[in-house]
């Protein structure tokens, strides 16, 4: 007699978990963000070798002499009093790294296009520090070159937001986006993760410093641990979405990253605001990417072709379509079988 | 400072809000269950005769699926005797056993390794492929789930045939087959 040949069922279920096991193992490196860490991740390193080219840039000459000493941080002069030469530490909010300010939006402006040029002598006048610093409208206001960036909406959300309302004119543009090394992120940046790292880092500057944070207000920093302690996987949120996300209120179409953030008391709270069919997150953190592909590939292809998915949010509308096929199929066939056997008895 | 109280959730909203967390736990809850449920299946069958009942025999699967399928199609209305009479060491017919070797052994163990995964997102592998991770398993998860529940649909309506439409059903509960 022949032997049969059978296959072992429990093994396919071994296998299965053996392959779960090697996935796992492929990677685990994948650490997620803490709220102090991300503080450090844009903070120029002191010191560093300029890796940009500078031949490419006009204003390099002219810059070196003020990068020189704010380039890093220490700085030496001679001491004309003492008739010797003196190294100083240069404070830590005056450093602007050259590696920063090459890959900025501002790389092509001279340091003299918006400070004074009295700068130029050293050791600068003392009446200098009162000079008045440019906000982000002195230059773009009314400007068709930026219109698409709605500087003037954003002024407007700013305007209204808890950053303004609830501080003096000492909070301005540059609290966030520090001119010497902000670059646009949102609608360059294909890595999605970068993103968030780099609008959070914003955020964590002030919220989770407690020098920086103290500079306008007298209240104790919160935990942000603590307060956030309420959200499910509150790693995994904080490393997929930015902090705008629910801190913001959702404006018109037009401005890619909203202003007007909000008081605390009205955060998004309720998970199905983005775990839904109809997230908020394709409003604000996946707006760019969902304006420049729905046109292309219907609109909920920037979500499940992006490399995040939310779970409860993002939709497969072939997956949708070939169930509801299969399904209506079976129904009707066990309809039809029912009404044959019915019929033939 | 005292602030005027929003009424912000109307009844309607809360009935529905309340029946929409009752299902999701109620579904989480089942998930755990199906696994824990899913060891009794899995030792059961390593350790007992019934284990036997979920082994394939490789040669002449197909004609043998297509006897039975050929039955169901055809033979069932014109009276025909079925190809594979039920016995002690043949419970299942070749259609049976082939999908329920699937369902049991493939579909099941995926949707709770998926479900478990999905239950801690922190666990899954960011990139696999050069894809999402947890796209992956999203989609694993719901295409076995969508499999399993066309498999229940199915498999209760087959349950009708038998010596008459509730045959089966009392089998399953009192443990003996009526023959035909």
């Amino acid at each position: 007699m022949m032997r049969e040949i059978y296959i072992r069922p429990s093994w396919l279920v071994i296998v299965l978990i053996l392959l779960t096991v090697i996935l796992f193992a492929f990677d685990f490196s994948s650490e997620p963000l803490q709220y102090e860490d991300a503080r450090n991740a844009n903070q120029a390193a002191p010191e560093e070798a300029i890796t940009v080219d500078l031949t490419q840039f006009t204003n390099a000459e002219e810059n070196q002499k003020c990068f020189q000493c704010h380039g890093q941080s220490k700085y030496s002069y001679e001491n004309t009093e003492q008739g010797r030469m003196v190294n100083e530490r240069m404070y830590n909010e005056l450093i602007i790294s050259p590696n920063d300010f090459y890959i900025s939006n501002h790389r092509t402006f001279k340091c003299t296009d918006c400070h004074s040029e009295e700068y130029e002598s050293f050791p600068h006048a003392g009446y200098l520090r009162m000079e008045y610093k440019y906000t982000c409208l002195d230059c773009h206001e009314g400007d068709e070159n930026y219109a698409h960036f709605y500087f003037e909406e954003i002024d407007a959300e700013f305007m209204a937001s808890v950053h303004s309302e609830k501080h003096s004119d000492d909070f301005t543009c540059w609290m966030c986006h520090d001119p010497h090394i902000y670059k646009i992120n949102a609608r360059t940046n294909e890595n999605i993760r970068e993103t968030i790292i780099y609008d959070n880092t914003i955020c964590l500057d002030c919220h989770s410093d407690y020098r920086r944070f103290q500079l306008l207000t007298e209240r104790q920093r919160p935990n942000l641990i603590q307060s956030h302690d309420w959200l499910p996987n509150q790693e995994l949120h904080i490393a997929s979405v930015r902090c705008i996300e629910c801190h913001t209120e959702k404006q018109t179409d037009s401005a890619l990253v909203e202003h007007k953030v909000l008081p605390k008391e009205l955060a998004v709270k309720n998970c199905k605001e983005c775990h839904s069919s109809n997230p908020e997150l394709l409003a604000s953190l996946y707006k760019y990417e969902a304006q420049e592909v729905r046109s292309k590939n219907g609109f909920f292809r920037g979500i499940t072709t992006s490399d995040s998915v939310v779970i409860g949010a993002s939709r497969n509308q072939t997956l949708n379509i070939i169930s509801l096929v299969l399904f209506a199929g079976v129904v009707l066939g066990i309809a039809f079988h029912t009404t044959l056997r019915i019929l033939k008895k | 400072m005292s602030q005027e109280r929003l009424y912000l959730y109307p009844i309607w909203l809360r009935f529905w809000h309340l029946v929409n967390a009752i299902l999701c736990f109620i579904l989480i809850v089942t998930g755990i269950i199906l696994t824990i449920n899913y060891l009794i299946f899995f030792i059961g069958n390593l350790f007992t005769f019934n284990g036997k009942q979920y082994q394939i025999e490789y040669r002449g699967l197909s004609s043998r699926l297509m006897k039975q399928a050929r039955y169901y199609a055809f033979g069932i209305f014109t009276g025909e005797n079925p190809p594979f009479p039920i016995s002690k060491e043949n419970k299942f017919n070749p259609l049976q056993r082939f999908s329920y070797v699937f369902i049991m052994y493939l579909f099941i163990p995926v949707v709770f390794i998926t479900g478990f995964a999905l239950l801690y997102p922190n666990t899954i592998p960011t990139i696999v492929l050069g894809t999402s991770g947890l796209h992956l398993t999203d989609l694993f998860h719901i295409i076995s789930g969508f499999v399993i529940s066309i498999f229940m649909v199915v498999h209760i309506y087959f349950c009708t045939i038998g010596k008459n439409p509730g045959a089966n059903f009392k089998s399953i509960m009192n443990g003996y087959h009526e023959p035909l």
